[in-house]
């Protein structure tokens, strides 16, 4: 039988190793997975390269992280925010990499890393300095820029309901990442708000087949979201 | 001379956005611009965080952290509307699926190049978003902002200043004194919206104007 659904947070990020590439979902809060966040700075694990839209806000979630000086690098798209004055101050003290990536190709490199695609060429950011050193190309008349993929050893995400065999639907804006996120790690982890029995879940409306995840974390007790 | 207020810019840019447009509205001044679509039309915002048929901000109590805009604050989804992933919010901009968006801006140049995302000062910390996706990739680049700096320099510029956001991207400038159509035969006047007259506009301007339209 397979049974993707683990004990705890704890359990399920047991094995993040030191200098692992974990991608994590979220746009601000929406969607980030605060409960495995949390069971990784518990955890331990250092020197890890974080791939997020943001680079934290206030002092929980990504930015608790953060201020544990568990990360070496982070790619995103928006660090700087009113009250991302976690990431400030590393980047300040040049204790944190940054490798600043547009939203959509930030978005696209995940994607392409999940659907084994070696690059694409993309108008966004040519002749800015985010392009720079970088391959071009004129298809069409046109100007694009070469991006790469990024793949990651471990994505952690939130998602609404999820299965024993990994199948996830997700809520309203905090969507964002999860799913193109879940498919471009080696290990998906789910922190979910239900746990649905196999078969409750609405093939047609299922947003990550379960093929893409490897854990589904359940609520803490007492914390069930009602069906 | 009587300039436009940032809500009287707002309102003229809403006037300019027809019925059944697709449109993003920039996170900052842009924003403004959802106050004033007339009512009767049916315009569909996008918001990059992955959301169409974007609403007005709920009313309090109501508020769900798992429902926000771009510049992550709480808002309201409309009948008709819907969720979507990442990647696919930003097909919707690089595809050309969106009609318009609205952006702010640092500079604006001549030949349509955007500054809008860093100043480029040394302790800056940069951060880009969306802008460099939607400048590229809406169908067409309606930007908003103030014609000058509180220093009282122009803000349209034969070559940006700033790092560019994009190249020759810009098809509309609304300011607080006219609206300037970017052509290949440089900027056009569409509408002068000051009290002042072409010669005073062009004198307030960085760049030759190209004529009126």
């Amino acid at each position: 039988m397979i049974n993707k659904i683990f004990a705890s947070p704890q359990a399920a990020v047991a094995d993040i190793h030191d200098g692992a590439t974990v991608m994590i979902g979220g746009f601000g809060n929406a969607g980030m997975p605060l409960a495995l966040i949390n069971a990784l700075i518990d955890q331990g694990a250092r020197e890890l390269t974080v791939v997020n839209n943001n680079a934290g806000n206030g002092d929980t979630g990504l930015a608790a992280l953060l201020q544990a000086k568990r990360v070496r690098k982070i790619i995103c798209s928006f660090p700087r925010q009113v009250d991302s004055h976690a990431f400030d101050a590393l980047y300040r003290a040049g204790q944190i990499e940054l490798e600043l990536t547009p939203q959509g190709n930030l978005a696209e490199r995940i994607r392409a890393a999940g659907a084994g695609i070696g690059g694409f060429f993309t108008p966004t950011a040519y002749g800015t300095l985010l392009a720079e050193g970088k391959e071009t190309r004129v298809i069409d008349g046109r100007h694009y820029v070469f991006e790469t993929p990024i793949h990651a050893d471990f994505a952690l995400i939130k998602a609404h309901c999820g299965d024993r065999w990994g199948n996830l639907v997700y809520r309203k804006t905090a969507r964002n990442f999860g799913p193109i996120m879940a498919t471009a790690a080696k290990c998906t982890i789910a922190q979910v708000a239900r746990v649905a029995e196999l078969g409750e879940l609405d093939p047609e409306v299922v947003v990550t087949p379960g093929i893409f995840v490897k854990r589904v974390v359940p609520p803490a007790p007492g914390q069930e979201m009602q069906p | 001379m009587k300039r436009l207020t940032r809500e009287q810019i707002a309102m003229r840019v809403a006037h300019d956005i027809p019925e059944g447009a697709y449109v993003n509205l920039g996170i900052g001044l842009p924003t403004k611009v959802s106050n004033y679509l007339p009512a009767q039309r049916e315009i569909i915002l996008h918001s990059e965080n992955g959301l169409l048929g974007m609403g007005p901000a709920p009313s309090p109590g109501m508020q769900d952290e798992d429902l926000i805009n771009a510049g992550k604050q709480p808002v309201t989804l409309l009948a008709g509307g819907a969720f979507f992933h990442q990647a696919d919010s930003f097909a919707m901009m690089r595809g050309g699926h969106l009609d318009i968006c609205v952006l702010g801006a640092f500079q604006v140049s001549a030949g349509g190049d955007l500054a809008n995302w860093h100043t480029g000062a040394p302790d800056a910390i940069p951060a880009v978003g969306g802008a460099m996706d939607l400048a590229v990739g809406a169908r067409q680049v309606f930007v908003m902002m103030e014609h000058q700096t509180k220093t009282g320099e122009s803000k349209i510029v034969e070559q940006c200043t700033y790092p560019v956001t994009g190249i020759a991207c810009v098809d509309r400038i609304y300011t607080d004194l006219a609206v300037l159509d970017v052509t290949p035969a440089g900027l056009v006047v569409r509408e002068i919206l000051a009290d002042i007259s072409f010669a005073e506009l062009q004198e307030a301007t960085g760049v030759k104007l190209a004529g009126r339209s």
